[in-house]
């Protein structure tokens, strides 16, 4: 078995000459809580589009456990098991809370069900209806949505639609999950409650968690290890208190 | 029978009443024509209101749905109408004759034409967005018309079009009645799985379902296969409706008036689709039956008159108010209130929308990459 869930090897890209990051090493443990900083346009949400398939990278090369997902769809990258949430929350607003999990559940093996079956009712649907509907109940009931399940998404206010977005993500069952920003837009009362979300998460379905964040109180609160990009470069590396007192990370966080 | 009335109770009647009140339309009318003579004009009325429903619910699955703007939807109902048709012209010449047999037969085959040429709309849907796919499938509507326009005397009739056996003129209806129900057995059945769920996952946040690991290309060429079959299935039944099929009938204000059904019946909505299908047939109908000589240019006129007043009656933010106010339900709930200021409660649940989200990805980067002097400077006083 291998020992990082993900692995970037040289993980770059440019647009137009642009090189919106170059040579992101990422070495990802197991269980880890992974934190991905830096200033804004530092190139954290495009190594993210590049790790779930929207971007091709033009270097180098990323594997989860041990298998390598460059050149794939995005489709194809989230049944290997990577699965995120967006920046700007991005849910089917137009659909009840309870059918965005259930459309993360789709995917599944064990809810497997063709075009046919469907159509013609056969016992096969229902079957596989009820239980998609049953589980996507029980991954509700752990982030606190059970009442609302009933409810468009977008009627739910912020906070719980960041919660449904990480439901949603994790009802594909992925290995590693990315989380953009997920503090955006939060009060700290709302933020300790994140954290807390986060923690549960990687305990309770033993996932692996990368993250982008501003947040520093959340960034020092929850993550193992940190890297910071700065103008798409690595800047620094490691533990979470030994990074954030890197001298070039002060500089490039506070200017000199 | 507790336990009956108990299990009665326990069926969602929402999600069979179109198919019941198709089915009751379908009855009426049947014992209307087996008691009494019903005038062809009736019949024909019938035949045009189940085609426009066929044709108004499976655009809904590609429009309503699937979320993707097609205009080309007489297109997949022309290629039916040809193929099909031409095709049952040469069974009854041969041994099949003008029964069902051949109906079906041709039915089928024009099904799988239409949806064949669905697939291969459904191909630039895959990277285009819009109004460029609606362009697209525009010219395709107009590209298949203008090529059975100029085909050959022999082939497809060119502009003459061809003839079509006479099928029972006085049953056609009930033939379209169980193909609405077909439709609606395969289109809502469809929506109402998993599979669906991945189709409305596509229209509200495709980059989301990308994301969430569905495979949109499948399920957009789904859509689109789906949708056309139906279309052609439609033509089909035109052709045997009508004894001949011309190629001006497909005109690109056909496709526009099926998607004018789709949108006021409300987007996503089968019911509203087949409603408002209804409704626009009988109107155009009546419009064209009762205004003749030189008062039929009105027709139009009209007819766009009470579409822009329906959009609006639908949209307009005060006359949503207005509609809210005065609507049934509210009228009723203050009858029962008793009470002329009653709060009849107006869900604002859609006011949740405006709050504000995240900034945008690329906003975000852009504001790093072109720092200008503007944003740089200082914050203004605060006026106390």
């Amino acid at each position: 078995m291998c020992e990082y869930v993900l692995e970037t090897e040289n993980l770059g890209i440019s647009f137009g000459g642009l090189k919106a990051a170059q040579n992101v090493n990422l070495k990802i443990k197991k269980n880890e809580i992974y934190g991905l900083i830096g200033p804004n346009g530092a190139g954290k949400t495009t190594v993210f589009n590049m790790l779930t398939g929207v971007y091709l990278p033009t270097t180098g090369t990323f594997r989860l456990m041990g298998e390598e997902l460059k050149g794939k769809t995005q489709e194809q990258i989230n049944r290997r098991g990577i699965a995120r949430t967006f920046q700007n929350i991005r849910l089917f607003s137009n659909m009840t809370v309870i059918r965005n999990v259930m459309v993360g559940l789709h995917n599944l093996p064990e809810y497997k069900c063709s075009l046919v079956e469907s159509i013609l009712r056969l016992p096969k649907h229902f079957k596989v209806e009820k239980e998609m509907r049953q589980r996507a109940k029980e991954l509700l009931e752990i982030f606190g949505l059970l009442e609302e399940r009933n409810q468009l998404a977008y009627n739910l206010p912020y906070g719980k639609q960041r919660r449904l977005e990480i439901a949603r993500a994790l009802a594909t069952s992925p290995r590693l999950l990315l989380l953009d920003e997920p503090a955006a837009g939060m009060n700290p009362q709302e933020t300790a409650e994140l954290m807390e979300t986060i923690r549960f998460v990687r305990d309770k379905f033993d996932m692996t968690i990368l993250l982008i964040e501003h947040d520093m109180s959340l960034v020092s609160g929850i993550c193992d290890r940190l890297t910071v990009l700065n103008f798409g470069v690595t800047l620094a590396e490691g533990d979470v208190s030994t990074v954030l007192n890197d001298p070039a990370v002060v500089k490039a966080y506070l200017g000199e | 029978m507790t336990k009956f009335i108990s299990k009665l109770k326990a069926v969602k009647w929402k999600h069979y009443v179109n198919y019941i009140g198709v089915a009751l339309a379908m009855l009426v009318f049947t014992l209307v024509t087996l008691l009494g003579e019903p005038k062809s004009s009736t019949l024909y009325l019938l035949e045009n209101i189940t085609m426009n429903i066929i044709l108004a619910v499976s655009l809904s699955l590609v429009v309503g749905f699937l979320g993707e703007l097609s205009l080309g939807h007489a297109g997949f109902m022309c290629i039916g109408a040809y193929i099909g048709g031409k095709l049952s012209s040469l069974l009854s010449a041969g041994a099949l004759g003008d029964g069902i047999v051949n109906l079906i037969i041709s039915m089928l085959v024009g099904a799988i034409a239409a949806g064949a040429f669905g697939f291969v709309i459904g191909l630039p849907a895959l990277r285009l967005k819009g109004d460029y796919l609606a362009i697209v499938t525009l010219a395709f509507g107009e590209i298949v018309r203008t090529i059975f326009q100029n085909s050959s005397e022999k082939s497809f009739g060119g502009p003459m079009g061809i003839k079509t056996p006479r099928f029972d003129k006085h049953y056609l209806f009930i033939i379209g009645f169980v193909l609405v129900l077909i439709t609606l057995f395969v289109v809502q059945n469809v929506i109402r799985s998993k599979h669906g769920r991945a189709i409305t996952a596509i229209r509200d946040n495709e980059i989301a379902a990308r994301a969430t690991g569905i495979n949109v290309t499948k399920y957009k060429l789904l859509g689109f296969i789906i949708s056309a079959a139906f279309a052609g299935v439609a033509g089909v039944f035109y052709s045997f409706a009508n004894f001949n099929v011309r190629p001006v009938t497909f005109d690109y204000n056909y496709s526009i008036e099926m998607l004018v059904m789709v949108v006021l019946g409300g987007m996503g909505n089968v019911s509203g689709a087949i409603i408002s299908a209804t409704l626009i047939t009988i109107l155009n109908t009546e419009l064209q039956t009762v205004l003749s000589g030189d008062l039929a240019v009105l027709k139009d006129i009209i007819y766009s008159l009470v579409l822009i007043v329906i959009v609006i009656y639908n949209n307009a933010p005060k006359l949503k108010a207005f509609r809210d106010k005065y609507n049934p339900k509210a009228i009723l709930h203050r009858v029962m209130m008793r009470r002329r200021d009653a709060g009849y409660v107006v869900d604002d649940a859609a006011r949740w929308d405006v709050i504000p989200t995240k900034i945008d990805m690329d906003e975000v980067l852009s504001t790093d990459l072109n720092v200008t002097e503007s944003t740089l400077k200082p914050d203004k006083e605060e006026k106390p």
